[in-house]
Order: structure tokens, then sequence, then C-alpha cells
């Protein structure tokens, strides 16, 4: 059975909140600092509200009675959707920032653009997460230049995050088989993977870092292929819940 | 005289902001009796606001209380800003130590920081110290006159 195409984007986006929010869970209490360990917490709170209510449309639509935690706890790891990036690990704090930084810009776009859906359950949360995801981008954003026009040490580190994660950076743009819903104005084509490079490209010159010249891209998170990072990433979030399921607190 | 179902519905206190009401942060979009049932409109504040659930729940237990049956919907669009917060509640956050938060930008992609007032001095000579507080809704500030640290809601 084929999934519908709009389907298909919902749990796309659902699962790059979920387990982008799922890494940030893992830094709490581990940030460098206390008004970190809030940052990622805060953030974290507030992608897990996106993906709700991402989840909750994507049960709407499937028809099948499924409400939102199924879509978080009842799928194999094969079945999240989202873009390998936000699956990467924590690695040193400047890897953490950049990585958010990369996701925030792109998340920062796709909301815009998507705050003028023919849909209107995306369009409304759109409207919300966009505000949200402005507040996201100014802490990334300002550790970017901070860390990348700091010290030698914190330079050398945040060009080091930069290099690493460019090659995931490729994903963070329009998926190809969604040509229907661009066309159709539910998905509207509001250059998001142009605006992410400008975005980025003013922060990093800012930032007196350099844009990575990887050439060695990845593709295929948005369909289901995913680094070795996801597997036990889902595992920890599903153990509780295939442990007890059912189980009610 | 008892209070009216629409009174209950905006005196539920906000859970993580016991000092304020939902009615004070402008979360209720309307209160419908519809016979037996009282139909409540609420507009959630983050998507990601532990506290939903727990004033869905608080909305139905208070009007319980009056022997009313609630039936609570929320309503995404448009979305909740703070320049909803009536001036009641901006004296009560204000007299609860909490900065209260200046005119949002909502057709904004960049987060701005309106001017915070201090709650204690009242000096606009205020600095906010992180981006991210104790709750979704809050920074924390300190204020450059008087030196106190506080809390301020975000313009949002």
């Amino acid at each position: 059975m084929t999934r519908p195409a709009l389907l298909t984007h919902v749990l796309r986006h659902g699962d790059r909140a979920l387990v982008l929010a799922q890494r940030l869970g893992q830094m709490v209490a581990h940030a460098p600092e206390l008004e970190e360990d809030m940052a990622v917490a805060n953030i974290s709170l507030d992608l897990i509200g996106q993906a709700r209510q991402l989840y909750a449309y994507a049960g709407e639509l499937e028809g099948e009675g499924h409400e939102e935690d199924h879509f978080a706890y009842w799928r194999g790891v094969e079945e999240f959707l989202n873009p390998q990036l936000v699956e990467q690990p924590n690695g040193d704090f400047a890897v953490t920032i950049v990585r958010q930084f990369l996701h925030d810009v792109f998340a920062l776009h796709h909301w815009e653009a998507m705050e003028a859906s023919t849909d209107a359950t995306l369009a409304a949360l759109a409207a919300r997460a966009r505000k949200e995801t402005a507040f996201h981008l100014r802490h990334s954003r300002g550790w970017v230049v901070r860390l990348g026009d700091g010290t030698d040490e914190s330079h050398r580190r945040a060009q080091t995050a930069v290099d690493s994660l460019w090659r995931f950076t490729g994903e963070l743009g329009p998926v190809a088989d969604e040509a229907q819903l661009r066309a159709d104005g539910v998905v509207p084509d509001g250059d998001v993977g142009g605006q992410w490079a400008e975005t980025v490209r003013a922060a990093l010159t800012e930032a007196t870092l350099d844009i990575s010249t990887a050439t060695d891209m990845v593709e295929g998170g948005w369909h289901g292929r995913h680094s070795e990072y996801l597997k036990p990433l889902i595992e920890e979030l599903q153990a509780l819940t295939r442990a007890h399921p059912g189980a009610q607190w | 005289m008892s209070a009216s179902p629409a009174e209950l519905v905006h005196n539920v206190e906000d859970p993580e902001l016991p000092y304020v009401t939902i009615g004070d942060l402008g979360m209720v979009r309307s209160v419908d009796i519809d016979g037996p049932v009282v139909r409540v409109v609420l507009t959630p504040t983050y998507t990601g606001c532990p506290a939903t659930e727990q004033i869905q729940a608080d909305v139905e237990a208070a009007l319980r209380s009056a022997d009313l049956e609630a039936e609570v919907e929320f309503a995404m669009s448009p979305p909740w800003t703070t320049d909803w917060i009536t001036e009641t509640g901006r004296r009560k956050l204000a007299a609860a130590g909490i900065g209260p938060p200046g005119p949002s930008h909502p057709g904004s992609s960049v987060a701005v920081d309106a001017p915070v007032e201090c709650p204690r001095c009242g000096s606009r000579q205020t600095r906010r110290l992180a981006d991210f507080g104790a709750t979704a809704c809050k920074a924390p500030y300190r204020c450059q006159a008087c030196r106190e640290p506080f809390e301020a809601f975000k313009a949002f």
C-alpha cells in the first residue's frame, strides 16, 4: 500500500522534531553550563510539542485510530523519516550547537513557507512553530558566532563541526517526491533550500567560519535510510513503552 | 450569586504561574452554554507547554464543581501571542516579580527583545541574561539599575 504523500510529509517533520528533541534531551544536565541545560531542555520541549501535533494530525490523516504515541513508540527505526542531520550524536558542544543551527535555519524557512499552506492544520501549526523556531535560532546562531569568532580552540572546534556535519545538509531542502504537494500549495515552494544557504552563509561569515567543501553528501533520511546512530536513540526512546505497553501514569 | 460558567473558566489558574488566571493570559476564546454542556474554546500558548493538559483538566474540574459538564477544545489558529495578556494579567505578573512582556512582532522571523521593565524598581535598564528560563514563556533578566535578577515574559 502506498502511503499518501501528505501523511508522509507530516511524519517526516514530526520525526525531524522528535528525533532532535530526543538528542537534546540526552544533553540535559550534561551541557557546559546551567543556562545551556535550560536551553536544550526548552528547545527539546518545543520540538516535542511540534512533533505531538504533527503525529496527532498523522493519526487523523491515516484514519486507523492511531493517536500520537503510536507514531513515536510503535514504529521501527526504518519507519522514521527524519533527515539524517538530526540523528547525529551530540559530540562536543560545538557539534551540538552547529547541528542545531543548521537545523534551525531549515526549520525557520520551512515554517515560514508553511504558513501559506492550503492545509489549514499545517498553516496553523506553522504560525506557532515559526515563532518558537525564531527563539531557537537566535540561541544557536548566537553560539555559532561566539564559538567561531571566539578563541583559537573554539574556532577550531566550530569549524570541525561545520565540516563534519556539512554532508548531512543536502537533505535540508525540498524532497523530490513532494512535487505534487508543492504544486497543490500544501507545501508552498518558498525556496527553502536557497534561503537556507543564504542564511547559513551570512552567519558563518560573521562567525569567521568557512563553508565546508564536503561533497560526499548523504541522502535518504526522508525515505527511512539512516545512519547507525538512529537505532540506539529510538530504542532508548521506546524502551519504557515497549516494556510496559499501555502503561499510564 | 454564584459565578457564571464564563467566570469559572476565566478564573482557572495557570498551573505554572498560579498568580495569573487563564483569562488573564488571554487563553479563553469562547465559553458557550449548549444545553447541559459548556463548550469552551482555549488557545494553547507554546506547542510544547506541559501545562496545556493540566489546564484542560482544571477547566473541566471548575465547571464540574458547579455541576456543569465541560467540553474543552483547543483552537490552534490564530496562534496565541503575549499581546493577548490583559492589563490585569500584566499587573499581576509584575506584582509577582515577573516582568510583563513588551509588544510582540508577529510577522518577524527574528526573535526580538521588547524593552522589559524591572518589576521591582520600574527601570527599563534591564538586560536579558539567557535565552531560556524555567518555563517556555520566560527568560532570566537582570536590572542594571537596582541589580536585582528577575524573570520576564518573552514577547511572543
